[in-house]
């Protein structure tokens, strides 16, 4: 068989037929999501499956803003996440540079201090945490999970690898010119390091968007809440509201499609440096 | 220690004028170097040790103390421990995080190893298949939770209407996440499910990292595609696959959100895992020196895992 000029083989039609299978059943969860949020409650479960409601209820997107403070818990969880992802961008950079091009005493025990602490779960240390927070005054505060995700070891982690492969001579010759450090970490090293700063922008945005267990422990106050938990709180208030439910779900996962599409591309060479080098 | 070194050599310096005040130049320069240096390292040393290596130290001391966190703390000694042998829930989770990645790594590890070759090759719109196999990994846990159980749930959801469909006697049926042998199937496939499109990627970079040419001359030799997969692919991927089986147990050993959201760790102790406890433990139940026990032993767990890995490193 030929289609346009080219051959088309009984593999290629397999690898096709599997991709597409495998994508669909992948994707399903979402089109369900997407669906059922379009449904009135007593319809979702209607089986066959009727994808295409065949009277979209748009009011379930209106009726989730009210029913909730839906607007607040994003606005809580916007604010976490830029705060969080600018301060881990800028100090994660900034140590990194260190790490990577100067000389100093203590430079391997500090960075020990890092790589000890990668691999650790941060539910180990959770509780303690938690009580040192409390400790603080911070409890029930967003400055509290600010200080817990800014400052990763990851981060530093994964900026010093991206510096080490940007060559000393670099730094020497803006040196030679009369640029102080910071003058190199900020008008050479930040604009060459765009792949190394997209990949940390992803994954730090990502997971203090979708964190769940972190802003569970530390906000009890509605008015605090982020979006994550303010699902699960409308989950479990109104169980039986599967067109709202899926409304709001919708609603959560936009601002973590929009980035991840915009910055995918990055985002797969970094997972896959940041993997293998490490 | 190289600051009191520069002194040290300072002082058995001769006694040349010029030569000492050189020396001293150099040793200022030497620390205002040092200074700028730390400029760049504090800010974000100092929120990591305070909010990162201080707990971890607290951790560790916790998990010999007695404490409901507002009594005075008392000395436990090994009281902690030796409660873990005797604590039923303990055992449980244990033994249920021990069969979450027992079987969880291994089928995740193949799914992503044959996602990866189907979508290394040069298909049309390869991109949007990789993204789409991604995008799960990315997707908010609590949104998706929820779809999963409304897909598998037991009466109405849609896999066991097509299970009906196809014959199943509704006696037989999977009760998913509401069934103690089930449940944790519910969960393991939720977590294969959400996570192989990030192993997928790792694998890609695997793949694309294979020297050609070892395939040509494996086309030389007469191999098929199943030879060439057997003796190329899979040896050349040994690093990946060894990088990958590490993240995913270290990541399978600390599961817990996605428990939490789709079975709470029941029915009974079924789906119960050693992060769940350590939350109970410490949240529910506040007996914070017990939890921190529980979560020396995911530490030493972890630890193992990682000092294999570092052996491993090493050899190679």
């Amino acid at each position: 068989m030929r289609i346009a000029g080219r051959k088309i083989t009984a593999k290629t039609l397999a690898v096709y037929t599997i991709a597409i299978v495998i994508t669909a059943v992948m994707l399903m969860p979402f089109a369900w999501m997407l669906s059922a949020s379009l449904k009135l409650s007593r319809d979702v479960f209607v089986f066959p499956i009727e994808w295409i409601p065949s009277e979209p209820q748009w009011r379930n997107y209106v009726d989730i803003w009210t029913k909730i403070p839906l607007a607040l818990f994003i606005y809580n969880t916007s604010k976490l996440t830029i705060i969080v992802t600018l301060l881990q961008l800028l100090t994660s950079s900034f140590a990194a540079y260190a790490f990577a091009k100067l000389n100093f005493p203590y430079k391997n025990t500090l960075f020990l201090g890092y790589i000890a602490t990668i691999a650790m779960p941060w539910q180990v240390y959770m509780v303690p945490q938690f009580l040192l927070m409390r400790e603080f005054g911070l409890n029930n505060t967003h400055l509290a999970l600010i200080c817990l995700q800014a400052f990763t070891a990851f981060g530093v982690f994964l900026m010093r690898q991206f510096y080490m492969s940007i060559p000393t001579e670099l730094c020497e010759a803006a040196r030679i010119d009369g640029m102080n450090e910071y003058q190199i970490w900020a008008k050479i090293m930040l604009p060459l390091s765009k792949p190394a700063l997209s990949t940390l922008t992803i994954f730090t945005f990502v997971t203090t968007w979708n964190d769940f267990l972190g802003p569970m422990i530390y906000l009890t106050k509605t008015e605090l809440k982020t979006i994550q938990i303010g699902l699960r709180m409308f989950i479990s208030q109104y169980s039986a509201e599967y067109g709202l439910i899926m409304a709001a779900s919708v609603v959560a996962l936009i601002p973590v499609l929009v980035v991840f599409l915009s910055l995918q591309r990055f985002f797969v060479e970094g997972v896959a440096s940041s993997g293998l080098k490490g | 220690m190289s600051i009191s070194n520069t002194a040290t050599a300072i002082d058995h310096a001769p006694a040349d004028p010029r030569r000492k005040v050189k020396a001293l130049s150099k040793r200022r320069r030497k620390i205002q170097d040092a200074l700028v240096a730390y400029s760049f390292i504090a800010p974000n040393f100092i929120g990591f040790a305070v909010f990162t290596l201080g707990p971890i130290a607290f951790a560790f001391a916790l998990a010999f103390m007695h404490w409901d966190g507002s009594n005075a703390i008392t000395f436990a000694g090994l009281d902690n421990f030796w409660r873990l042998f005797e604590d039923k829930a303990f055992i449980a989770a244990f033994w249920n995080t021990v069969v979450y990645t027992v079987v969880s790594v291994p089928a995740t590890l193949l799914c992503a190893l044959g996602l990866a070759i189907l979508l290394n090759q040069k298909i049309f719109g390869r991109d949007f298949f990789r993204t789409a196999m991604f995008f799960p990994y990315v997707a908010s846990l609590v949104a998706v939770a929820v779809v999963w159980n409304m897909i598998f749930n037991p009466e109405m959801g849609p896999v066991n209407m097509i299970l009906y469909t196809l014959g199943l006697d509704p006696k037989d049926m999977p009760g998913w996440a509401a069934d103690r042998h089930w449940a944790m199937v519910t969960v393991i496939l939720f977590g294969i499910w959400k996570s192989m499109g990030y192993y997928m990627v790792i694998y890609l970079a695997g793949l694309q990292g294979i020297n050609s040419e070892l395939y040509e001359a494996a086309d030389l030799d007469g191999a098929n595609s199943w030879q060439k997969f057997i003796y190329v692919t899979v040896p050349q991927l040994a690093p990946t696959t060894f990088f990958v089986t590490v993240m995913l147990t270290i990541q399978s050993f600390k599961v817990f959100d996605q428990v939490y959201m789709i079975t709470q760790g029941g029915p009974g102790t079924s789906t119960l895992v050693l992060v769940y406890h350590i939350y109970n433990e410490a949240f529910i139940s506040w007996d914070l020196g017990y939890s921190s026990m529980v979560a020396l032993v995911l530490f030493f767990l972890v630890l193992a895992v990682t000092v294999i890995q570092f052996h491993r490193q090493r050899e190679d």
